[in-house]
């Protein structure tokens, strides 16, 4: 039985980093099938990277630059008709996750969302979601016939080996559902050469305490140092020092990297939320009573300003 | 101009919350419920609307037990219009495509040019049902808009992703989520909370929407088990006495991870 997967294909044409796991994860329950719907010049390269990631075979289609997602749901539905998936799996991620909302909708099929896993069982395609910021495992399947499923980005590592490109272009009916526009798109500036927060193997994360956009180049430097990617609190967000993607908790991005470090982060209930999985959690805040350090497996009470630039030597020193 | 806005109950992220290890489903008992704080916001985007431009309708809409009312109120006493409430004891635990079907009736019921809400709930919400809803409304769908300029026949906004910030735009009719960027719900007042009491509350269930819970046709998506993890145990603490970055360092050295 074939998977359906559905690398996000960045405006810029290249696959997103999501992509290598979500082929992974499909692998898991059967032959992972590739749908790549974008622009026709950017076709040719996406399905070669979706190859390379291991599909064995790809689906093309075009299409039309400024309509949004409705192109996308009807590429998709004409790949399920072809392909009879037991399972269609997308990345978590805003564009995806309306696609596969709305193609759910059109075909009332059950959709999953947010899920860390998928596996089979003997009765079908069985998800693994991590409910309520960590604190509960659950699993859940359809009642009968196939799922739809969206995979928290960075949950599943891995990649698969590559495969030769088989590429099919597909015969696609506008459905002429009403779509949005998009009338432009600016680009983060500097693409950084630090790791995705998603999926990061190590997270250095500033809050409040940081105190200023400035001053949060301090909390990009031990990111650096560490390899880490960076990331922040909801207050460090609405104060403006660091860009919303970099929210980690409740309402923002939930990461489960080996090491976390809170920099000035009271650890407020919704900020654990995104984060209490992690492997080893590290705290550093003014305030011995400040709840991070309940769950920080080496917290301390003192100045980010003077034991942030001692770490950074320490661990500078130790490199040499 | 008739602007529905979705809300959803969810238990207090303040509090501890809880599955049940029986049904999988959040545990109400377990901590205060409130109306979710991103729908405030959504209830606020439209109320900004109405006070800008007169006659505006701003109408909510819940799926929630019997025991929201008083949620659901908090929304009328904020400013809006009208409510209707879904209650229906075969949509507890009703699944994505259930609860989106179920408010896409109510919404048709209701009648709108704009459908506002939260891009995503705090209750573990998958952040899809507004999209879903637009399916099946055969409306366009902006979702996660961190700007909101509503006029007359279009709704436009910023939508920012990792890769960038996208400014998107619908003829309405059309369904909007907004995100946290967007302003905070206004506080209630005691003269809100009276008004609210005399505002049209309509309460309906599945079969007055045309909707069949248990429609042994439609594939639902269903619990299998449910299982709690150990919360976390605190570690080691110190108090910097002027070593505390070294001894970090040689923490992080010992654990492997740096
Ligand atoms: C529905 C909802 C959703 C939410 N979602 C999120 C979310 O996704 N993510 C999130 O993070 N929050 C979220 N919040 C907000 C959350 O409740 C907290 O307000 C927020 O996490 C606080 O951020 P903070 O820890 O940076 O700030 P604060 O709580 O103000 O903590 C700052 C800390 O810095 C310390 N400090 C100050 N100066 C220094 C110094 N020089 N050196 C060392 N320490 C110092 C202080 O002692 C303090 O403990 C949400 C809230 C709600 C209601
Ligand atoms: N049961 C519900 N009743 C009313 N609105 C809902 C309900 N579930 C979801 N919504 C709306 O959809 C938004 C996103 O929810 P979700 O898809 O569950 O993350 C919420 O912020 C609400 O605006």
């Amino acid at each position: 039985m074939s998977v359906l997967v559905v690398p996000e294909v960045l405006p810029g044409g290249a696959l997103a980093a999501s992509s290598a796991g979500l082929l992974a994860a499909a692998a898991a329950v059967g032959e992972p099938v590739a749908l790549i719907a974008c622009s026709a010049d950017a076709a040719e390269a996406a399905s070669a990277a979706a190859a390379d990631l291991g599909a064995v075979r790809v689906l093309t289609a075009p299409t039309p630059g400024d309509a949004l997602t409705v192109p996308v749901v009807d590429a998709l539905a004409a790949a399920v008709a072809r392909e009879q998936p037991e399972l269609v799996l997308a990345s978590h991620a805003v564009e995806s996750r309306d696609a596969l909302a709305r193609l759910a909708a059109r075909l009332r099929m059950p959709l999953a969302t947010d899920v860390v896993g998928v596996e089979r069982d003997d009765l079908g395609v069985v998800a693994r979601h991590s409910a309520l910021g960590g604190a509960f495992a659950v699993t859940g399947a359809p009642t009968f016939g196939p799922l739809l499923a969206t995979l928290r980005p960075g949950a599943v590592e891995g990649r698969l080996p590559a495969q030769p490109l088989v590429r099919t272009e597909l015969e696609i009916t506008a459905s002429g559902a009403r779509a949005g526009r998009i009338e432009s798109f600016a680009e983060t500036a500097a693409p950084s050469s630090r790791p995705e927060l998603r999926g990061a193997a190590a997270v250095v994360a500033g809050g409040r305490g940081v105190g200023s956009r400035e001053d949060f180049a301090l909390v990009e430097r031990l990111a650096d140092v560490l390899g880490a990617a960076v990331g922040a609190s909801r207050a460090a967000v609405d104060a403006g020092y660091v860009p919303s993607s970099a929210q980690v908790g409740q309402t923002g991005v939930t990461v489960s990297p080996r090491l976390y470090v809170a920099l000035g982060i009271s650890g407020a209930i919704q900020h654990r939320a995104g984060m209490q999985t992690a492997g080893v959690i590290v705290a550093v805040d003014k305030n011995p009573d400040a709840p991070i350090f309940d769950i920080a497996d080496f917290g301390i009470v003192g100045d980010l300003f003077t034991v942030v630039p001692q770490l950074i030597s320490a661990l500078e020193a130790h490199k040499k | 101009m008739k602007i529905v806005v979705l809300i959803k109950e969810v238990p207090d992220t303040w509090g501890e919350r809880r599955l049940s290890l029986e049904t999988g489903l959040v545990e109400r008992a377990a901590s205060a419920p409130v109306l979710d704080e991103i729908d405030e916001r959504a209830v606020e985007a439209a109320l900004a609307f109405a006070d800008a431009h007169p006659g505006t309708e701003v109408a909510v809409v819940a799926m929630a037990p019997a025991s929201a009312v008083a949620t659901i109120r908090k929304a009328l006493a904020m400013g809006a219009t009208s409510a209707l409430h879904v209650v229906d004891d075969a949509l507890r635990g009703a699944d994505l495509l259930l609860t989106a079907e179920v408010l896409a009736a109510a919404i048709r019921r209701v009648g709108f040019d704009l459908v506002l809400a939260g891009n995503l709930s705090t209750d573990g919400g998958g952040g899809v049902v507004p999209a879903m809803v637009a399916e099946m409304l055969d409306a366009p769908q902006l979702t996660g808009l961190s700007t909101l300029e509503i006029t007359d026949d279009a709704v436009s906004g910023d939508r920012v992703s990792d890769a960038g910030t996208m400014r998107v735009s619908a003829p309405l009719p059309a369904v909007v989520s907004i995100t946290e960027a967007m302003p905070e719900g206004r506080f209630t007042t005691f003269k809100g909370i009276m008004a609210a009491k005399k505002k049209p509350f309509e309460t309906v269930d599945a079969g007055d929407l045309g909707v069949a819970p248990e429609d042994a046709a439609t594939a639902r998506y269903i619990m299998l088990s449910v299982a709690e993890r150990p919360p976390r145990q605190a570690g080691t603490k110190i108090v910097d006495e002027g070593d505390a970055g070294e001894r970090l360092a040689a923490f992080l050295l010992a654990e492997g991870v740096a």
